[in-house]
């Protein structure tokens, strides 16, 4: 089965969708994202979606999906590099992904999740949370 | 048409040309101004030719053929001319009518004797110049249509341009209403940009918007979300007084996006954003 793969970068894990999602690859992307999350005590992810063109608004709710779970399971998701186009048909739809964190490409990105993080970015065992 | 009549007019044809121009400018719609004497004269005896082709030809009643479509060609022709020039609707049909009258005062002061020749011929020309002036018609709307939409495309243009007031920084002064399609166009152009210049601030100023109501106000926060979903933060400034109390008092929800009154505290507000301070030097 189609799978996409997920990077763990430092203290961050990376996704780079790379094709057009069909529904089972993003639910399979969702379910492994997660999982993942949980083992590798990850506080940050990070999803490249600038090869992505086209959306629904399935595409939509997994992806603010994903950051819903990932803040539960306390780790901040930031979306990355979506085009132009990509970002009217959402708006058009209704879907501002009011929870995701977004940056104009993976550079900026990374920056922005360890400015959220701080120092302590990914190191499991903190006694206390200074994130925020 | 009778042989006679054609050989007549063909024989006459400078002199239906002179009676046409003056009754032209009888009518006063020459409008030298606007095109010159000559030009008039050529284009007036080009249409006459092609109408007397038309009547001499074999198959005047066929209106396929192609002497009716060359004469369609140059009428269309002189209609879209005339529209371009600014030349009154009721001036072009004018144009066209008149040379109906002219041809029928010369078959008028010819053939008075034979009522029965005179009628026939009538009726044909009627016809012909009737069918005519429906192309002027046409021809004169569409040829002002086509000025209207350079027109509003160029509008459209010109009215979204998209400027990098700092690294990192873009602004898109609004400028008149925003409608549907406006802001279809302003979104597109704002993100591209966005892309391009890797601008993480975008500032939408819309001091040049002369009313806000619910439904600009809805395109705004697409603007806005739109922006913000391509990891762009988007301060909207040029606020005026009144706009902020409609917008109160429509009941719309803008706290979630910042606010500005200015361009001027936009842009600070996007320095400190950026960590960037503005000083000022000290002259040596």
């Amino acid at each position: 089965m189609d799978r996409i793969p997920i990077l763990k970068m430092g203290s961050f894990l990376l996704v780079t969708i790379q094709v057009d999602l069909y529904d089972r690859l993003a639910l399979n992307l969702e379910t492994d994202l997660i999982r993942m999350v949980s083992e590798t005590n990850t506080r940050g992810v990070l999803i490249d979606i600038s090869a992505v063109g086209l959306v629904d608004s399935f595409m939509g709710r997994i992806l603010n999906n994903i950051a819903t779970i990932s803040r539960i399971v306390d780790a901040q998701t930031v979306v990355v590099g979506m085009q132009p186009a990509v970002a009217i048909t959402l708006v058009e739809l209704g879907l501002t992904l009011a929870g995701v964190h977004t940056a104009l490409n993976v550079e900026k990105g990374m920056e922005l999740l360890h400015k959220r993080l701080g120092s302590d970015a990914g190191g499991g065992g903190q006694l206390y949370d200074n994130s925020e | 048409m009778q042989s006679e009549v054609t050989k007549f007019l063909e024989k006459n044809k400078q002199s239906i040309l002179t009676q046409w121009m003056t009754n032209l400018a009888e009518d006063h719609i020459l409008r030298e101004e606007l095109m010159s004497n000559e030009k008039s004269r050529q284009q007036s005896e080009e249409l006459l030719l092609a109408v007397l082709k038309v009547i001499a030809s074999d198959n005047f009643k066929n209106t396929e053929s192609q002497e009716h479509e060359s004469v369609s060609d140059i009428i269309s022709e002189v209609s879209i001319y005339r529209a371009r020039q600014g030349f009154t609707p009721r001036e072009t049909a004018t144009y066209v009518l008149s040379l109906k009258q002219t041809l029928a005062e010369v078959l008028d002061k010819k053939f008075a004797g034979d009522a029965r020749l005179l009628y026939e011929s009538a009726r044909e020309l009627n016809q012909l110049l009737d069918s005519l002036s429906i192309t002027t018609f046409e021809t004169f709307i569409k040829g002002r249509e086509e000025v209207i939409m350079r027109q509003t495309d160029e509008i459209s243009e010109i009215s979204t341009p998209v400027i990098q007031v700092w690294e990192g920084v873009v602004a898109l002064p609004i400028i008149g209403t925003l409608d549907s399609m406006r802001t279809q166009t302003v979104m597109e152009s704002l993100l591209q940009e966005i892309v391009a210049t890797g601008s993480s601030i975008a500032i939408l100023d819309i001091s040049g918007v002369p009313a806000v109501d619910s439904l600009v106000a809805q395109h705004l926060i697409k603007t806005v979300s739109a922006t913000r979903l391509m990891g762009a933060e988007c301060i909207i400034s040029g606020i005026r007084p009144e706009i902020a109390q409609t917008i109160v008092h429509l009941g719309i929800d803008l706290s979630n996006i910042k606010t500005k009154t200015t361009l001027a505290s936009a842009l600070k507000l996007a320095f400190q954003m950026l960590n960037l301070e503005v000083r000022k030097g000290e002259r040596k």
